[in-house]
């Protein structure tokens, strides 16, 4: 069943703060946020729930690899949980996470980040 | 100044069911924070997208977890099926609805005997487990599978119900609301289990709605939410209304479980006696190509699907958010302030699934 509630929005990295203050002005909650590469660059998806109407809205930047992000945790506490993730799964710079565990969230044995290959190089 | 201590929590402990870690600084015998860890049984499932092709990854995708498997095998179908705009018959959106709510009543036992014998009451734990026991009997007659059961694919259902078999299921659901309103008393109303649930480990609906808690754990604060409000598989064609109570603390959360089990009684029900003829699969050409994000109520609350396809037939991308990582903001908020006695049991009052958390 194709979800008409769910929206993906491309907006530049240097909104994503003030886009996130809007969702949460606007009554929204940080449903999930997460990582991707697409051909070999990263990809983040931070998508916002409307509880009342459903509504469900997916603000989506494309970044390089290099690229620092100013966390949301500052505006939405518990976003640092998925940042952290981001950060240490995926590679991704973000900077001022409170708390930042600095690769301690998820206790794994092998090396992180998971980035692809032809993005390592 | 009172001297602070922090006391390591798991992820070896008697009390969680899953390894998950938590730093606790005390003050005396209070919580000051709680500074968790996770990852100890990551598997890397999401990154088997490059090895395994879209079909293959059901199978991977019901083996996230255990108990939520149901779940996490139809939320990965939605998503490949929203993407490659595949209509799913009738009959096995039915088929998927009373599988789901089995799952989520076995969920639900699962966790009130867990919860039981958290605080202490070993009896209570037997009698929900041994109820438990009816509904994965009913699941292992209608799939073949206790737990995991396999029986999602891309297009609907491998399985069918028989009317036997859905006499069966009417017929266990009725024996299963006997029992559960037998041991419903002890929950609600014996004095010592109140005393270790009433006004334990609150959570106010701002809060709750602040932390972007989801499911039981967020309805128990008063946020009138459910996925399947959306109308996925076939709960747009059933009657039922959001569980929810505005207390905010471990006995509220017993409360809107307990009754989401009766929900669910009546949503099965429903969907045995409205179940459509018609055929178990659409037929599904070509590889994902696009991307979709499907929210899903899995008995832990609302979980995320996000799937990503090239046209080939492996995935780009494939991520999970299970509902016990979106609560856990919410528990380490609930631990503060709370006695060190009652962490184990405020802990167990989220549901935590810790092999869905860390995927």
């Amino acid at each position: 069943m194709r979800d008409t509630l769910s929206e993906i929005i491309e907006i530049d990295y240097h909104d994503l703060l003030e886009s996130a203050i809007q969702k949460k002005r606007e009554g929204y909650r940080l449903s999930q946020a997460c990582a991707a590469y697409v051909d070999g660059k990263p990809q983040l998806s931070y998508s916002f729930a409307d509880d009342e109407n459903y509504k469900y809205v997916t603000l989506r930047c494309n970044i390089e690899k290099d690229t620092e992000i100013i966390s949301l945790s500052e505006v939405i506490p518990y976003a640092a949980f998925y940042e952290n993730e981001m950060k240490e799964l995926f590679g991704i710079n973000i900077n001022l996470i409170e708390p930042d565990y600095k690769n301690k969230l998820y206790r794994i044995t092998e090396e992180t980040p998971f980035v692809p290959k032809e993005t390592k190089e | 100044m009172k001297k602070r201590s922090i006391v390591p929590y798991g992820p070896q402990h008697p009390v969680l069911p899953e390894p998950i870690h938590l730093d606790l600084v005390i003050e005396d015998e209070k919580i000051v924070e709680a500074i968790p860890s996770i990852g100890f049984i990551h598997r890397g499932l999401e990154s088997l997208t490059q090895k395994r092709d879209f079909n293959q990854m059901v199978y991977v995708a019901e083996r996230v977890c255990g108990i939520c498997s149901f779940g996490h095998g139809f939320g990965y179908c939605e998503a490949v099926e929203d993407i490659m705009d595949v209509e799913v018959p009738d009959r096995a959106k039915y088929l998927r609805t009373i599988w789901f709510e089995l799952s989520r009543m076995h969920s639900h036992f699962l966790w009130l005997g867990l919860l039981a014998d958290g605080f202490g009451f070993e009896n209570l734990f037997y009698q929900c487990w041994r109820i438990r026991e009816k509904i994965l009997d009913v699941l292992e007659l209608t799939t073949g599978g206790r737990v995991i059961f396999s029986v999602n694919k891309i297009g609907g259902v491998m399985k069918d119900i028989t009317p036997e078999m859905a006499g069966a299921v009417l017929d266990m659901i009725h024996s299963v609301k006997k029992e559960l309103d037998r041991i419903v008393p002890t929950f609600m109303e014996d004095y010592s289990v109140v005393s270790r649930l009433k006004g334990v480990g609150v959570l106010t609906k701002q809060q709750a709605h602040d932390l972007g808690c989801a499911g039981p754990f967020a309805r128990a604060s008063g946020i009138k939410t459910d996925m399947r409000k959306l109308g996925y598989a076939a709960y747009g064609d059933l009657d039922f209304d959001i569980i929810t109570s505005d207390d905010g603390d471990s006995y509220a959360r017993c409360y809107v479980r307990i009754n989401e089990i009766y929900q669910s009684i009546n949503i099965i029900r429903q969907a045995v006696e409205k179940l459509p003829e018609g055929e178990l699969a659409a037929a599904v050409k070509g590889n994902p190509k696009g991307e979709s994000f499907v929210r899903i109520e899995q008995p832990r609350g609302e979980a995320i699907y996000y799937v990503s396809g090239n046209g080939s037939p492996h995935l780009d991308r494939m991520r999970v958010r299970t509902p016990t990582f979106a609560n856990l903001a919410g528990l380490c908020e609930t631990l503060k302030g709370a006695d060190y006695a009652d962490v184990g049991l405020l802990i167990l009052t989220i549901d935590p699934c810790i092999s869905c958390t860390e995927r």
